[in-house]
Order: C-alpha cells, then structure tokens, then sequence
C-alpha cells in the first residue's frame, strides 16, 4: 500500500460539535477546545496518515449551512466548493462533517448540503457518549445507509471511534465515489432521516433546564455570575501568593549560582551584571510574581468554558449589550479577552455585523488580560501593605472592583461608539446555549497550563530579558554624567505626576508594550537606576522598594487603574491592524484606552 | 388539531410548545440565518426560558437551544401546539 500519497482533507460541522477535539484527537495537536459556540476562528492545519496516504486535515470554522450569512460560513462555503480569492484551488479530497448525536436532525443540513457539493463526504456522529447518557440513540448503520455515505459513530473526547473514522476515511480517499450534485432540500430531508435513524426521550435535556433555570434565572442569574468572577478571583489571589514565594526562593539560588559560575570563569563584572542584574533578574521576576496567578486563573477559567456557562453570560448580559448598540456575541469575546486580548480581538469573528464587530475590537481591552492580570494582583498586594489592610477578602474585592470597572468602561465605550463614530441599529444573531458538559479536571489543568500559561509565559520571558538588558544599559549608560534613564524618566515625570504616578512608571508602562508582566520588574529597575532591584525573595519586598520612592495607597491605585486601562500590548495591537485592515482603527484602539486610562488617574488623584 | 391563532415566537411564554408556520420579512439579514437553524415552517419550537434582564429568549429548535432577540423573534409567526404546563 502507498503511504506516499497527500491528500486535503477539510473538517467541517456545526459550532461547538467537538469539531476542534477530533481535530487534536485525529493530528495528536493541541488547539485549544472550549463548550462555546466559535471557538474556532482561524482554521489550523494539522496532518497524520492512513493507508491510504498522508492527510493533511483543514479545521474549518464551525458554520450551520453553507450558505455565506458570515464571514466563517464564506470560508467553509469557499473552502469545500474548492473557490478562492485567486480562483483555481481544487477542492479538498474529502470533507468529514462532524455532527452532534444530541442534536443529529439540525447537524445533518450542514451534512446534506456539504454532500450536495458532490465532494467525498465521511459522516462522523460526535458525541455518542453524550448522546447515549442523555437516552438518546443514533442508529450510524441506519444512517449510513439513508445518506449514502460512510458514517462513523465516535467520542473524540474519550478517543473512542477515531481509528473507525481513519480507517473509513482510508477507504474514501484509495476509491472515491463520485457522486452526482443532488437537488434536494436538505432541510426537510435531514428531518426525515433524523426522524428515522435518532431516538430522543422528552426528557433528554431535562438536567440543562434545571441548570439554566438557576444560572440564567431571573433573581438568581446575576448574584451567581459575580459570585463566580468573585470565587475564581479569590482562589486565584489566594494560592499564587504561596507559589510565588516558593519560586522566587528557588529562582533567587539560580541568579546566585549563575553569578558565581560567571564570576568563576573570569567574565567581566559589567557583563555579569548586565546578565544577573539585568536581563536574569527581570526574566525571574516574570517568572516568579507573574506565573503563579496564570497557572490557577487559566484552569479555573477554562474550567467554566469546559463547562459551557459563557454562553450563558453572553445570554444574561445581551441586553445590556443591546442597549449599548452592541452584540451580545460580544460578551464571548469580552471573556475570551480574560486570556489574552489578542485572542480576543480574533475572536470578534464570531461577530457579523461589521459595526458591532468593530465596537467589539476596540472595546476589547478593558477586561484584564492573563498578563496584566498577575500585575494587577501584584499591586493589589502592593495596595493591602500601603494602606494597612490586611488581606483576607480585601485583595478579592479590589481585583472584582476593577474589573468591574473594566466592564462598565466596556459598555460605556460601546455605547459611545454606537452613538457616535460607530451609529447604526443592533443587527441580528443567533446564540447557541450548547448542553453542559462536565469538565475534564485533568485534562482542563494539564492543557490550560501546558498551552496557554506556558505560552502567556514563554512570551513574556522572550521580552523580560532583552527589555531588562534595555532598561539596565540606560541606566548605566550616562550622557553628561546623567544616565540616559534619567533623561527619560525626568521628561515624563510631570505627566505621571498629574495622574497619581511618577515618570519611572510611565517608562515602565512604554518599555513594557511588548508585554504587560514586566511593568512591575521595569519599575524597580527603573528606581534602582544604576543601582541593582534588590533580588526576588518574595512579593514582600515590592511595598518597602516602592514606598521608598515616594508611593502612597493613591499611586497604587492610580497604577491599578492605569494598568487596567492603557494602551493595549503590542501583539494585539498588531491584531487589531489585521482584523480591521485600517491603521485608523488601531490607532484609535490603542488611543482611546489611553486616553480613558490617564484621565480616570488624573481624576482619582485630583479628588483624593 | 384544532385551529389556533398565529403569533409571534416573540410573544412565546415559557415552556410553550409552537409550529413555525412562517417568516415575515424575508428581506431582513435573519431570515437566512433562522433557516439555517432549522426554523422553517412546521418546524416545532419549545420556548425554554427568557433572559433574567429581557430582550432574549432561548428557544428548543430541532433539538438545540438557540437565544434569539425578540426583534428576531418577533419575525418568526407560529401556532400554539400547547400551553405551559400540559
């Protein structure tokens, strides 16, 4: 048999069918899976063989027909018909629908019309298990033979049924069967299938009402919604403290060690310092306050997107989205923004208006991303020791606070922009509450730290050192005498002064657009000009560091709010240039947070 | 069956069993997209809840729950199958 052979292979189905985890199951990759409707925006690519040959697998968007409503359905529409912008493109050697046995009747016009196409078409019934604990059934024989194309039952999350669908997928691909286009309408024929091949009790769905009936109740909805921000908060600020003193004590002996074999082997004192006392100590900063709050946060958070509540928020807070002239689609890519912003700004896909998907880009940095979210839980501690509090449930109120003040600047700026530069009516949409599923504790912890944190991280890393290495050379490098920092600093000071803060922070905060995690590091570099930050024993010591350079409770607040609302990093600034196509969009996205940021500090620091 | 009046999905209360009988407003961006969903006529469409604060409301469509605007909604005309309750 040849293995030499390549073969296009494009994955299609509805949205939140599973259709990312049989991606990762069939290619061994890792893309990230999420019980929420458009988690997948950009299609990955991923490969593995069959006897039949090599196969390289196209994860389409997840799109409901094929007709083109939005952008994703154009994509899949145009990607199965074999059209493209140049024209000329073949088109895939096979397609494999992935359908949701819990709801096979509606998955099967997205099958019918991908199978009208004439394309080779491999059925793959999702969700069996699903399925089969809600009582429902699916006769994959019966079906098979009714559609006339291979169909294969399967339970991607338990990898049950893949070598079923490999081996199926071999055969299509060794012998395709051309098939006729057909003229028939899928929809009334994917009821009449469904109907003879899927059992459903009444009650299939009768513990997801219960649930719904609690989470987006009436009097019950809302409390839930900030009692959960508020416990994911609380669990996140309770346990990084502890990790974080046991990393910074580990790293600390590294630094020393890395010193000491430097010193040993007759490096010069400059470039041991520039390494330890610059780049290394930055670097282990990161490392040490910045990934513990990641490494709880992602698991915690990604436990609710497992679970299948943002769905459900997008649900409760759509009116208020709709008052603001917004989609309520928006709420999906707000939380997605808890991750990382960049992702988030990709994720307005989901969003069909071009309007509403604008004011959702431009809006999208008000919540706190993964890495300003560890700086806003380090100036949180920074703030209990300034004003005496003593933690407990204080540093969980604050941290709930901004970010509830980050979600009213969300509405607020939508809002404006509705009104404004953006006019136009709220268009329509349609949002899929998909059925809960119970999280996979192992796999939601080992995944999210493994390919979010350690990514989140490893960016974060690749920056601290070089910006450390920056930051300790204008320090050390002197024009006149004068270090080059000082220059900088002193020329930027009258701005942060009017708003609560200094010119160190404001330096801090423009080296730091690369990545957020290394403000606090830049900071105490950048008070310790031509000095050395003392080392990382733990976040203690950053209250004593800061209150000697003339911080009170107000410029950790007044930094808080900064951090929170400022110009966003530059990976999503980047993003936004290429999901907008214009530099006056992304000129405004970085600007107007800017703007809003410095003058709610001028304001907190005129009135207090 | 016996005959009952036409309403709106929109007017649906909770746990009220419909029969989409038509779209109004073909013209209107949604109408693609609610067939796309399954709602086409004779399609039979359980309202299972509104949003606490309004302005949305999840309907059972062909085995899926789908939140809707009441503006989308609105476009949607049904018979009653049942009340809340039987």
């Amino acid at each position: 048999m040849s293995t030499d052979k390549n073969f296009t292979v494009a994955l299609a189905g509805n949205p939140n069918v599973g259709k990312s985890t049989v991606f990762n199951a069939l290619t061994g990759m890792h893309q990230h899976t999420g019980n929420w409707p458009g988690k997948t925006v950009a299609g990955a690519l991923g490969t593995f063989t069959v006897p039949a040959g090599r196969v390289t697998l196209v994860d389409l968007p997840g799109t409901y027909s094929l007709a083109s409503h939005s952008p994703e359905e154009e994509v899949a529409r145009k990607y199965i018909c074999g059209e493209s912008a140049g024209g000329g493109r073949l088109p895939p050697d096979a397609v494999i629908v992935v359908c949701d046995a819990c709801c096979l009747e509606r998955n099967l016009i997205l099958a019918l019309q991908v199978m009208n196409t004439g394309v080779p078409t491999v059925v793959c019934v999702n969700l069996m298990d699903e399925a089969g604990s809600r009582g429902i059934t699916v006769d994959t024989d019966k079906l098979a033979s009714l559609l006339g194309v291979p169909t294969v039952p399967c339970a991607a999350r338990q990898g049950v049924g893949l070598e079923g669908l490999k081996e199926v997928l071999s055969k299509v691909l060794s012998s395709p069967v051309l098939r006729e286009t057909r003229e028939i309408d899928p929809v009334s024929e994917a009821s009449l299938i469904a109907a003879s091949c899927s059992e459903r009790p009444a009650d299939a769905a009768s513990r997801d009402r219960r649930l719904d009936r609690i989470l987006t109740g009436k009097f019950t909805a809302f409390p839930i919604m900030a009692l959960l921000l508020a416990v994911v908060f609380f669990i996140t600020l309770k346990g990084a403290g502890p990790l974080s003193d046991g990393l910074s004590f580990v790293l600390s002996h590294v630094e020393n060690f890395v010193r000491g074999a430097l010193i040993a082997v007759g490096v010069p004192e400059s470039v041991t310092s520039a390494v330890c006392d610059g780049a290394l100590r930055v670097l282990f900063w990161v490392v040490s306050v910045m990934l513990p709050p990641m490494a709880i946060f992602f698991p915690t958070f990604t436990f609710l997107e497992d679970l299948g509540y943002l769905p459900r928020v997008a649900y409760n807070l759509d009116g208020c989205f709709k008052k603001c002239g917004a989609c309520g689609k928006q709420a999906l890519t707000m939380m997605m923004g808890f991750g990382c912003n960049a992702a988030g700004v990709t994720g307005c896909r989901i969003i069909d208006s071009p309007r509403e998907r604008l004011v959702a880009i431009l809006t999208n940095g008000f919540v706190p991303c993964n890495g300003r979210f560890p700086v806003m839980a380090a100036l949180i501690s920074v703030l209990c020791a300034l004003s005496g509090v003593k933690s407990g449930i204080f540093p969980t109120a604050v941290m709930c606070a901004a970010v509830a003040l980050g979600i009213t600047l969300t509405f607020a700026v939508s809002l404006l922009l509705s009104e404004t530069v953006l006019r136009g009516e709220p268009s329509s949409f349609t949002l899929e509450l998909p059925p809960y599923r119970a999280p996979r504790v192992g796999e939601v912890i080992v995944r999210s730290v493994f390919d979010r944190t350690l990514f989140v991280l490893g960016r974060a890393a690749a920056v601290a050192a070089p910006a450390g290495l920056v930051i300790w050379a204008l320090g050390r490098v002197k024009i006149d005498s004068v270090p080059i920092l000082e220059y900088l600093t002193s020329a930027l000071d009258p701005i942060g002064r009017l708003a609560g803060m200094d010119g160190v922070i404001l330096t801090a905060f423009m080296l730091a657009l690369p990545a957020a995690e290394i403000t606090l590091p830049l900071m105490m570099l950048g008070y310790a000009s031509g000095g050395v930050i003392s080392p990382v024993r733990s976040l203690g010591v950053l209250p004593a560091i800061f209150s000697a350079n003339g911080w009170t409770a107000k410029t950790a607040v007044c930094v808080l709010i900064f951090t929170l609302v400022h110009w966003p990093c530059s990976t999503t600034i980047i993003t936004v240039r290429r999901e907008t196509g214009s530099v006056r969009w992304t000129l405004a996205a970085a600007l107007i947070p800017t703007f809003i940021g410095y003058a709610l500090c001028v304001l907190v620091n005129l009135i207090f | 069956m016996t005959y009952k009046k036409e309403l709106r999905l929109s007017e649906a209360g909770k746990g009220d069993v419909l029969t989409v009988c038509g779209i109004r407003d073909p013209c209107r961006g949604i109408a693609g997209r609610l067939r796309d969903i399954g709602l086409t006529d004779g399609t039979h469409v359980v309202c299972v809840g509104h949003s606490p604060i309004g302005g949305m409301s999840a309907y059972e469509i062909r085995g899926a729950v789908i939140a809707l605007r009441n503006e989308d909604a609105d476009t949607v005309l049904c018979r009653r199958t049942s009340g809340a309750g039987s």
